[in-house]
């Protein structure tokens, strides 16, 4: 069998395979269907510093091929993380990385600053991209300015591998995330959700509480790709690549396009296994094209 | 309760009006425990247009003919595919999902336990209502509906005690809503479980409170995962916005922030 090891900064994953912040709650809620130990890591839900109840509902709509949310990082805050949910997930035999965000550059330091503590939590995922608050989140990861200021502070105090989350609502991918490298990232991780918005035509209103939402799944994975690609020739730090992820093969050409390891996100909701069966697909893959590392195909385009 | 995702035969697909039908689905091995309340969510193949889950709550559980029940309304494609399923088939589905309703402890075989059930939403109350039997108490149902035609299930229901109907046509039973009913006058249940639209479970709740009888409604708030991690299916209730999925989709009124 092929080796599916891979390495980011510090970190090293078993495989390639890790599960996206949002979609995977905080691994437990997972246990029932699958051995967590089987993928190479696992990003629980977005931390904030202050607790937030999130949106107002509906926070929800189907699309085709996909779907777009507002949840808006409800979650109950660092200290309630460390005190009540830290010690149930500790000893997952996978590696456990908390998404972090803030609404001010201060909030994302002393989040980062907590989670140095948690021997059990290799890394984090800065969060400078979530699109449903009103401050902080994307309004960092947009320009090159604000992502340079949250990050230049985040990695003064966080002294293990951090990964930056970028925004796909930019004009250049490429240039946000050679911030994050020359701010001194380990990895980036792209991509984050599209805005988007749904409108109820009968009731002449917007879907959303929000009016607009972060559009994932199958139907984003194309510019998910297409953003790989550009910011695998644009970066010399790891790439971890996400957007519409729904089997091997999709993983498979995430890899290609230049990324060292995927997040599988909203396919859990469809197929809570599927994270597993990725693992599988791309074992198979390696075998049947004579590769004995998956790391022989990162960018490996012809 | 441990979840599980399988492959459930379809072993019939009854027509039960334009709208609706009802699939008996079976499992070759015995069924799992599941509580009245509870839902499944339902993987849809053969659409273009349905990505997410459907869930749907579960009607029956016939464990002598090994059969899980599921009323179907035909909403949207999701729902149209799978009133087209038929007998062969097969429906990948996650189950069981959720928290259920209250069951009485076992004391007091009297108590008057009213099921109000509002359109498909009478759905999850034959269970209940079979559970309860089961279990020694005499459930009383109060189904309401558009019309005669919206009405679903009756017989099913009158096999498990007494059945009480209102139409807002007036075709069967007594015309107007469920709150409306005669035998609501008195306000002598001792525990009323309700499912249907939102307004008519907020009238419900207010009648309930009216008189300070117990009451769980059960929502059906848009959800994609079902299981508690995409966080989309909240309700606003005192101990904040929680997940429908796992903390209901069965509250008790006095949980919830609604003008009641």
């Amino acid at each position: 069998m092929a080796d599916l090891s891979v390495h980011i900064g510090k970190l090293e994953l078993k495989n390639p395979v890790l599960t996206a912040s949002g979609t995977f709650g905080y691994g437990i809620e997972y246990v029932d269907f699958m051995d967590l130990s089987r993928i190479g890591g696992i990003f629980v839900k977005g931390t904030t510093f202050h607790p937030r109840e999130g949106n107002d509902y509906p926070r929800m709509v189907e699309t085709p091929s996909g779907m777009l949310n507002a949840v808006g990082l409800q979650n109950k805050g660092i200290d309630y993380f460390i005190s009540d949910i830290y010690p149930k997930i500790k000893d997952i035999d996978t590696n456990m990385m908390v998404n972090v965000s803030g609404s001010t550059v201060e909030d994302y330091v002393a989040c980062a600053e907590r989670m140095n503590e948690l021997d059990k939590i290799p890394a984090i995922e800065l969060n400078i991209s979530c699109p449903n608050v009103k401050q902080g989140g994307m309004a960092f990861g947009t320009n090159c300015s604000g992502a340079s200021e949250v990050i230049k502070a985040v990695r003064k105090v966080y002294h293990k591998t951090l990964i930056v989350k970028l925004s796909p609502n930019v004009t250049n991918i490429a240039e946000i995330a050679q911030t994050a490298e020359a701010e001194g990232a380990d990895a980036v991780s792209l991509i984050n959700t599209l805005l988007g918005m749904a409108i109820d035509a009968e009731r002449r209103k917007p879907v959303l509480s929000t009016i607009t939402g972060g559009l994932s799944g199958p139907c984003v994975k194309p510019v998910a790709l297409r953003m790989v690609y550009q910011t695998y020739k644009a970066v010399k730090i790891p790439i971890i690549g996400l957007g519409g992820i729904s089997n091997a093969t999709d993983a498979i050409e995430f890899i290609l396009a230049g990324a060292t390891a995927i997040q599988i996100g909203t396919y859990n909701f469809i197929d809570p296994e599927i994270s597993v069966k990725v693992v599988d697909g791309i074992h198979e893959y390696l075998d049947r094209h004579g590769f004995q590392s998956v790391q022989e195909l990162i960018g490996a385009l012809s | 309760m441990k979840k599980q995702i399988a492959n459930w035969i379809v072993k019939d697909n009854i027509p039960l009006n334009e709208k609706h039908c009802l699939l008996k689905l079976t499992l070759e091995e015995s069924l799992p425990e599941i509580l009245p309340g509870q839902f499944v969510q339902v993987k849809v193949d053969n659409s273009e247009s349905v990505f997410l889950r459907r869930p749907i709550s579960v009607h029956q559980v016939d464990r002598k003919n090994q059969e899980l029940w599921l009323l179907i309304q035909i909403v949207g494609d999701g729902t149209f595919q799978l009133s087209h399923l038929i007998p062969g088939d097969s429906l990948n589905l996650i189950y069981p999902l959720g928290n259920g309703f209250s069951i009485p402890a076992g004391s007091d075989k009297d108590k008057k336990l009213l099921l109000i059930g509002g359109g498909v939403g009478s759905a999850p109350l034959l269970y209940l209502g079979a559970y309860l039997k089961e279990k020694g108490f005499t459930p009383t149902f109060l189904l309401g509906a558009r019309s005669e035609r919206d009405l679903l299930q009756l017989d099913e229901f009158r096999k498990l005690g007494t059945v009480h109907i209102t139409t807002e046509n007036g075709g069967l039973g007594e015309k107007g809503y469920v709150v409306n009913h005669s035998s609501l006058l008195e306000g002598d249940a001792d525990f009323i479980y309700a499912c249907g639209p939102n307004l008519m479970m907020l009238s419900v709740a207010r009648y309930a409170k009216e008189y300070a009888i117990p009451c769980e409604v059960s929502l059906e708030n848009r959800m994609a995962c079902g299981i508690g991690a995409c966080l989309c299916c909240v309700e606003k209730t005192v101990k904040g916005n929680v997940c429908v999925c796992t903390e209901g989709p069965v509250f008790n009124i006095n949980q919830l922030k609604w003008q009641i």
